[in-house]
């Protein structure tokens, strides 16, 4: 019998509280900022949440469903952002449904992360792991699971955050498997994360393996467009065979969102796992699994916070102007008047603000290169997005007044 | 290749953008090494040595200065009697004796291509296309319906765009909401219209230096106060009053913006009339028409610059503000903005939302910093050249030019 490889298949789910363009002349009056009275709105998340679950979710779900009762060997793990989940209960308890009736079969695995999809890790350690915690809650209350390993946003990681995943006794971390990182490893290993003394195990994403998929699927100019599940299979054959795991990290929504059912990657999909199989010693892992079952091959070392964004594979994309570095420094020092005041609207609001999205879409490094188009927003610009978080966020410090002192107050003196 | 150019007006005899582009497109024209000869209805010392400039007629341009120009179209008439050549001083009289000078001057004069840039020498494009046979083509830098804001216009005006554009063997457009308009309002078809967007040199706005001519301002600056500027003519088509009206909602919310308003106009007693009606006269400044130091420092004063023009065809001054480190807000329905894209932008009648981001800019420096940063990037990469070069493949691509070496 060959060596043991798996492919180890992880996806993201995610939806943002999009903040409607909220105006100046709202603030103070008006103290909702997510949801949008339009429903056809560019920031309607009801509309946005009801595309996504019929065009990728139930599709992909029902998919997915299929293949594991058709393959015992067939496994997958998940990420479920609590704000995700809350759209969901909301807007489509059918997803949800599908969603459960995935996890029940116990061969998927749900990873820990923070509730709102945040950055929190990078601003307050008190909040970040409140926010773990509120997941954690979640993710049993849903789904009757606890989670053993831990992604923190957009796959962020440095010694850090391993070090703070093995003291809270995760088995488990994920993280992109950036070249310079790895220099001439392989991502195809699991590994151990230097200065973590406990068990924790670190898994990193193949990109080009993970990307050939998640981005290059329908792209007619790649030169080994169309792909297809024997030719995949093929390349993970033709590994060295001391290399273990192959680890294809993408966004859920790749499957009928990113990549339209159109493009044929629910075909993809469905031989992929068969053809896969079809080689000795082949199989499918879950992170933890593979975390515990592979040797580490090495320790590596990360000392500048690394994700799996954009070229530059940093948090630029986020923290990277002036604008970003302003909303997310008042977000975060609202923080000690948010919780003080006690008031259970307010600190769900202000936690809605902390998703990463919204920093996000006003990124303009694009702009160097031109590429405007390059970055989906539901803004007409990233400035438009600053303008309505920044008034999101001047209402949330005026009723932090309000709670401190009890009374109305012009904003004008604040 | 020899240019007939029709223009006109000319800096610093212009009133407005117009003359600006004309000039900038011939001297980059003129690095490439086309020959170009600039008919102008008047007689003015201008230093430019890099082109050839006719006078049609001996008018000075202070004197036409002081009848209705190119932008005052809702003056145009025709009832002057076409057969005296005594040319009466009004708008036909002026366009009648460039279009007969020009006639006159192709008896001897031999170009390749004409070139004519907005109605009032598109009748002499014309007449110089018949009489030579060489390829025309027709520069639009505003419609009539542009002039005449949210009106239809003056139907003598579109009668003789409507002639030019269809006899023209090539239009260029300065955006493509102008290459829109001409489509749509003109019949024109689309595949004759070249998008040419209009551009700016880094070192234009370097040549004077900065003076202190607001002194007024920089005090207020000092106390907190931040500076909207607007630089324009103050017509219908710049939607002034669409600013003004932001600027009342502005001053609910935060008095310490003031509105710096540059231009002279037609509208100008109504706006005046109407800040003082909505009681924020205090906040809005006008200067009335401004050249030079002045007109520079109004941009060197400003925080940001809004256009909110309710139909602009390029907009030329926000390029200018660009590169004076302002934020920039644009009108949707200003070509400029194809150009750029470090700008907010809102509909012209959306006062609310214009309300809204001028108080936004005002109150986070972190958005300021980065608008006026992100613009400023994109303004260090325009240049006229590229123009220019635009300009001479459009001309490649007229079948009969003939190049004379």
């Amino acid at each position: 019998m060959s060596k043991q490889r798996a492919i180890v298949l992880y996806l993201h789910v995610h939806q943002p509280f999009r903040v409607r363009d909220y105006t100046i002349f709202e603030a103070g009056h008006d103290h909702n900022y997510f949801f949008d009275a339009n429903y056809h709105s560019r920031t309607g998340n009801e509309q946005i949440l009801h595309k996504v679950a019929a065009k990728s979710y139930i599709p992909t779900n029902k998919k997915l469903l299929e293949i594991l009762k058709r393959h015992p060997e067939f496994k997958i793990s998940l990420s479920i952002t609590g704000t995700v989940l809350e759209q969901l209960e909301m807007w489509s308890p059918e997803a949800l449904q599908s969603f459960k009736d995935l996890i029940a079969t116990g061969r998927v695995e749900v990873l820990a992360e923070t509730y709102y999809h945040s950055l929190a890790f990078f601003y307050s350690r008190f909040e970040f792991e409140k926010q773990v915690r509120m997941h954690h809650d979640k993710v049993q209350q849903l789904f009757g699971v606890q989670p053993t390993a831990f992604r923190n946003t957009e796959l962020s990681y440095n010694n850090d955050l391993a070090y703070w995943a093995d003291q809270a006794g995760y088995k488990a971390v994920i993280t992109e498997g950036w070249d310079p990182v790895l220099g001439w490893r392989s991502p195809n290993f699991v590994y151990k994360p230097r200065y973590a003394d406990g068990d924790i195990r670190l898994l990193m994403k193949n990109y080009r393996l993970s990307d050939d998929i998640a981005f290059r699927f329908s792209d007619k100019s790649w030169k080994e467009w169309p792909l297809t599940a024997e030719k995949f299979t093929h390349w993970v054959n033709a590994l060295d065979e001391s290399q273990t795991n192959i680890n294809l990290f993408m966004d859920y929504e790749t499957f009928g969102e990113h990549q339209w059912s159109e493009t044929g990657i629910f075909d993809f999909l469905e031989h992929l796992p068969s053809e896969f199989l079809k080689h000795d010693g082949n199989t499918f892992m879950t992170i933890t699994e593979a975390a515990q079952k592979f040797e580490p091959a090495d320790a590596v070392d990360v000392l500048q916070t690394i994700t799996w964004a954009d070229t530059e594979r940093d948090l630029t994309a986020w923290t990277g102007n002036a604008m970003q570095q302003e909303a997310l420094k008042e977000l975060y020092a609202l923080e000690h008047d948010v919780l003080r005041s006690g008031d259970k609207q307010l600190i769900e609001d202000w936690r809605r603000l902390q998703t990463s999205d919204h920093v996000y879409y006003m990124c303009t490094k694009w702009f160097s290169d031109g590429d405007v188009h390059a970055y989906f927003s539901p803004y007409e610009s990233p400035y438009d997005g600053f303008i309505a978080f920044s008034n999101a966020l001047r209402d949330v410090r005026l009723r932090t007044l309000q709670a401190k002192e009890g009374g109305k107050k012009k904003w004008h003196d604040q | 290749m020899k240019i007939l150019m029709l223009g006109w007006e000319l800096p610093p005899h212009n009133s407005g953008g117009l003359g600006v582009a004309c000039y900038q497109l011939s001297r980059a024209l003129a690095r490439t090494g086309a020959d170009i000869d600039f008919v102008l209805p008047y007689d003015a010392e201008h230093s430019i040595d890099f082109m050839k400039i006719t006078p049609a007629s001996p008018i000075t341009a202070e004197r036409l200065a002081t009848m209705p120009g190119a932008y005052d179209s809702y003056c145009y008439t025709c009832k002057t009697d076409d057969c005296d050549h005594t040319y009466p001083s009004d708008l036909r009289g002026q366009q009648k004796r460039y279009t007969d000078f020009v006639e006159r001057y192709l008896d001897t004069a031999q170009p390749d291509v004409i070139h004519a840039h907005d109605w009032l020498t598109f009748e002499a494009a014309m007449k110089a296309k018949i009489k030579t046979g060489k390829p025309m083509v027709a520069h639009v830098h505003a419609t009539e319906f542009d002039r005449s804001g949210e009106h239809s216009g003056n139907p003598l005006v579109h009668e003789i765009e409507q002639q030019a554009l269809l006899m023209a063997d090539r239009v260029v457009a300065v955006s493509q909401v102008t290459k829109d308009i001409i489509v749509r309002g003109y019949n024109i078809p689309a595949d004759k219209i070249h998008v040419i967007h209009n551009s700016i040199d880094t070192d234009e706005m370097a040549d004077i230096p900065y003076g202190d001519s607001y002194a007024y301002l920089h005090e207020m600056k000092r106390h907190g106060y931040k500076v909207v500027v607007s630089l324009s003519r103050l017509t219908v088509q710049k939607g002034l009053r669409y600013l003004v009206q932001a600027a009342q909602r502005v001053h609910t919310i935060n008095d310490k913006v003031l509105f710096l308003i540059v231009g002279d106009g037609e509208l100008r007693d109504e706006l005046l009339e109407q800040s003082a009606e909505l009681g924020i006269s205090q906040n809005i400044i006008f200067t009335g028409f401004l050249r030079g130091q002045r007109w520079r420092d109004a941009y060197a004063i400003g925080d940001m610059f809004v256009m909110p023009s309710v139909s602009e065809p390029f907009g030329l001054t926000a390029l200018e503000a660009a590169g004076m480190g302002n934020a920039v807000l644009l009108s949707k329905q200003s070509g400029v903005g194809e150009v750029l894209h470090g700008v907010l932008k809102f509909d012209f009648w959306d006062t609310e939302k214009l309300a809204n981001q001028i108080l936004a800019v005002a109150d986070r420096p972190a958005l300021q910093a980065s608008l006026s940063q992100d613009v400023r990037a994109e303004f260090d990469r325009l240049s006229w050249a590229d123009v220019a070069d635009k300009c001479q493949s459009m001309y490649s691509s007229l079948r009969r030019v003939e190049v004379t070496l």
